[in-house]
């Protein structure tokens, strides 16, 4: 039996990791809820974000949070130029599924041209701070992370429920057409809401470079339980990928400390599939 | 008399570097450069995908040692051509790319893959087509049953039973002997099964295994993880890991302020744990590292510096020769001292000449006559000091002065 320090700390890692699907997740969910796009290339912007900043912070001596700052408008504006190729060419919800992995396999391409297949790490004295608790160990990095994930995540969340710009956008997403006759422009607010989502691709690229390995195939390691995040958390619903995030993450982490290892991926699926059959009112 | 006696000797010794010139000269007149239509060896890598890390490796180890073979004599006085494609870190492209370079590319010859999956398809394409393949990474000797088959890699034909003897060996030689080990594992099948072997003889050897766990290959996350390591607080952590993830299973540790006190990583990425502040003293498997005694073995010490001119121009983190590219360099070694032996082309004569006479590479003299066509198993180990690498098991094959450190 494992004893309550063991689970406590496994319970800890896990919300935290899950601050990171949370991240990833957010971009996703805002472009696939309120554009009818499921942007595959989030994740390879991610990592090209994250590539970025292991570059400038090995080569350069860049912190990584001087990186962010250009980073993330660097990655808003990608978004922004993604969004226009959509607009020109009437990219609908299936069709993005297919543009967006070809644009990920490029992305992957050329990360892979430039700074090779090989693993890259970005080393910085502060990679493995913690803070203790009791019998606990909090680690500063996945805590920030979590942080920003959560203020990203409310803030949008507010933006999206009391804004007008929020409520417009929200309103498209329900009928466009009935949007538009109220004097919304669909098209202007996409661009900026595509832009926001590949800026935050560019947040959570910041924090792969920190925590995670780097390799250009890397890309796709996320795929499969950020997908899950965002539909447990709802299209479009910002706290709800971050909750759902945290979910998973926990879900895992308790699996790892109680059953095997191994048995992680399957729990989050399994996760995944009850709450989809379950389909609870607070989510 | 004393000016012919003279004379005589200074004839003999004018002869003497006539001749002398003559036969130093005659190899690179007789050995002109290789001509004619050229050797095709066609063979895949896991250009891209997630064993790409380790193929760019391969591929810059097989160009050096291409472009040595065609320095000599070529094959049979022929250049060499080594037809690659990207097999794309997948066993099925893998098998599709091998029937095309035989059946539609018409190579002559055929070079291995990278890893066990890949090579395992690739094998039985060489099987129907009756080609001798020659690999240097399946980690399961066991699964090589086709008699072309040969292994550029001195893994032995039970790895799972040898090696773990090996590390147990070297750590019932440190001043206070583990007695209890946590053997942590991925789940990619190679090191599975040395994962498994690894246990089976600890417990033989009365090593108490107080945890075993197997994780996914690609786990993110290793915090709970190692919380379970930390809690099991063993004398010796074995992880059988692949690329970083031996750096990411110390750092999380780290996060929880535990260190272990002793670690082996079995496949693990050399350059980042060797840099890593959590490494210290990490022992890691090999079967060769840039130092002596590997070095005074023929050919090495040129093949290192070339080794590390490509690599360092090609971008890679980690320009130093190991076991991964000495592994490439043999197999291109045993073809070459296969179709010299046989005289020819011919698939069978050169199995049949390797296996009667084995073949001296990067690693000496490679038998091929034991099951599986493995030889003796030559396994080492190599431990991080002062940020390197450095063999210290066993000990004969440490270079002077460098001894293993255990807590």
């Amino acid at each position: 039996m494992p004893s309550a320090t063991l689970l406590g700390q496994a319970l800890i890692s896990g919300v935290l990791a899950g601050g990171m699907y949370g991240l990833l997740a957010l971009g996703l969910s805002l472009s696939w809820g309120l554009l009818r796009l499921v942007n595959l290339s989030h994740f390879a912007l991610a990592f090209l974000a994250a590539y970025i900043v292991y570059d400038l912070g090995t080569n350069y001596h860049v912190a990584p949070w001087w990186s962010a700052m250009m980073v993330v408008p660097a990655m808003f504006l990608i978004g922004v130029a993604q969004h226009w190729l959509f607009d020109k060419f009437k990219v609908n919800e299936l069709a993005s599924l297919l543009i967006t992995f070809s644009f990920a396999m490029i992305v992957e391409a050329g990360i892979q041209l430039h700074w090779t297949a090989d693993y890259r790490r970005f080393e910085t004295h502060y990679s493995t701070w913690s803070l203790r608790a009791g019998p606990f160990y909090i680690p500063v990095l996945e805590l920030v992370l979590c942080i920003v994930a959560g203020i990203l995540a409310w803030g949008t969340w507010l933006w999206l429920r009391k804004t007008y710009v929020g409520k417009a956008l929200r309103a498209s997403a329900e009928d466009a057409d009935i949007a538009a006759a109220f004097g919304i422009d669909h098209k202007k607010l996409a661009y900026l809401l595509s832009g926001i989502g590949a800026a935050y691709a560019g947040v959570a690229g910041t924090f792969i470079a920190l925590i995670a390995t780097l390799a250009p195939a890397q890309i796709w390691a996320w795929l499969g339980v950020v997908f899950a995040v965002v539909i447990i958390g709802r299209l479009g619903n910002p706290l709800g990928a971050l909750f759902a995030g945290m979910l998973i993450g926990a879900s895992e982490s308790l699996a790892m400390a109680v059953l095997s290892p191994a048995w992680a991926p399957v729990v989050s699926f399994s996760v995944l599939i009850v709450i989809l059959l379950w389909d609870p009112d607070w989510l | 008399m004393i000016d012919r006696m003279g004379a005589w000797p200074r004839r003999r010794v004018l002869a003497g570097m006539v001749g002398a010139t003559a036969a130093l000269g005659a190899p690179a007149i007789l050995r002109a450069a290789p001509s004619g239509k050229p050797v095709r060896v066609g063979g895949t890598l896991s250009l891209t995908g997630f064993l790409a890390q380790t193929a760019v490796v391969h591929k810059i180890a097989s160009e050096i040692m291409v472009e040595e073979i065609n320095s000599r004599n070529g094959f049979l006085g022929r250049p060499v051509e080594y037809v690659l494609l990207d097999d794309q870190s997948k066993p099925d492209v893998a098998r599709s790319l091998y029937e095309k370079l035989i059946t539609v590319d018409k190579v002559d010859l055929i070079q291995g893959p990278y890893a066990t999956a890949p090579i395992l398809a690739a094998m039985g394409v060489a099987q129907r087509y009756g080609k001798v393949i020659i690999q240097s990474s399946m980690g399961i000797p066991k699964l090589q049953t086709y008699d072309m088959a040969f292994p550029a890699t001195p893994f032995g034909p039970n790895p799972d039973q040898t090696y773990p003897n090996v590390i147990l060996d070297a750590m019932a030689s440190m001043p206070t002997p583990p007695k209890t080990i946590v053997i942590l594992t991925s789940k990619f099948p190679s090191a599975q099964f040395m994962a498994q072997g690894m246990r089976e003889q600890s417990e033989k050897r009365g090593v108490k295994v107080v945890l075993y766990l197997e994780y996914e290959s690609g786990n993110r996350d290793f915090g709970a993880i190692a919380a379970r390591v930390k809690e099991a607080n063993a004398d010796f952590l074995w992880v059988g890991s692949l690329g970083l993830e031996s750096n990411q299973v110390l750092e999380a540790l780290r996060k929880l302020d535990y260190t272990p006190k002793n670690s082996f990583h079995l496949y693990p990425a050399p350059g980042p744990l060797a840099l890593s502040p959590d490494a210290k003293n990490a022992l890691c498997s090999t079967f060769l590292e840039p130092a002596e005694p590997f070095m005074s073995r023929p050919g090495v010490a040129r093949q290192a510096a070339a080794y590390k001119e490509r690599a360092t121009k090609a971008n890679l983190p980690y320009a130093i020769i190991d076991a991964q590219a000495a592994g490439m360099i043999s197999e291109w070694q045993i073809l070459e001292a296969g179709v010299n032996g046989a005289k020819s082309l011919d698939d069978k004569a050169i199995a049949a000449f390797l296996k009667k006479n084995g073949a001296d590479t990067i690693y000496g003299n490679l038998r091929f006559d034991g099951p599986y066509n493995h030889g003796t198993a030559e396994q080492l180990i190599k431990q991080v000091q002062n940020g390197e690498w450095k063999v210290v098991w066993p000990a004969k094959y440490a270079a002077p002065g460098v001894k293993l450190i255990g807590s």
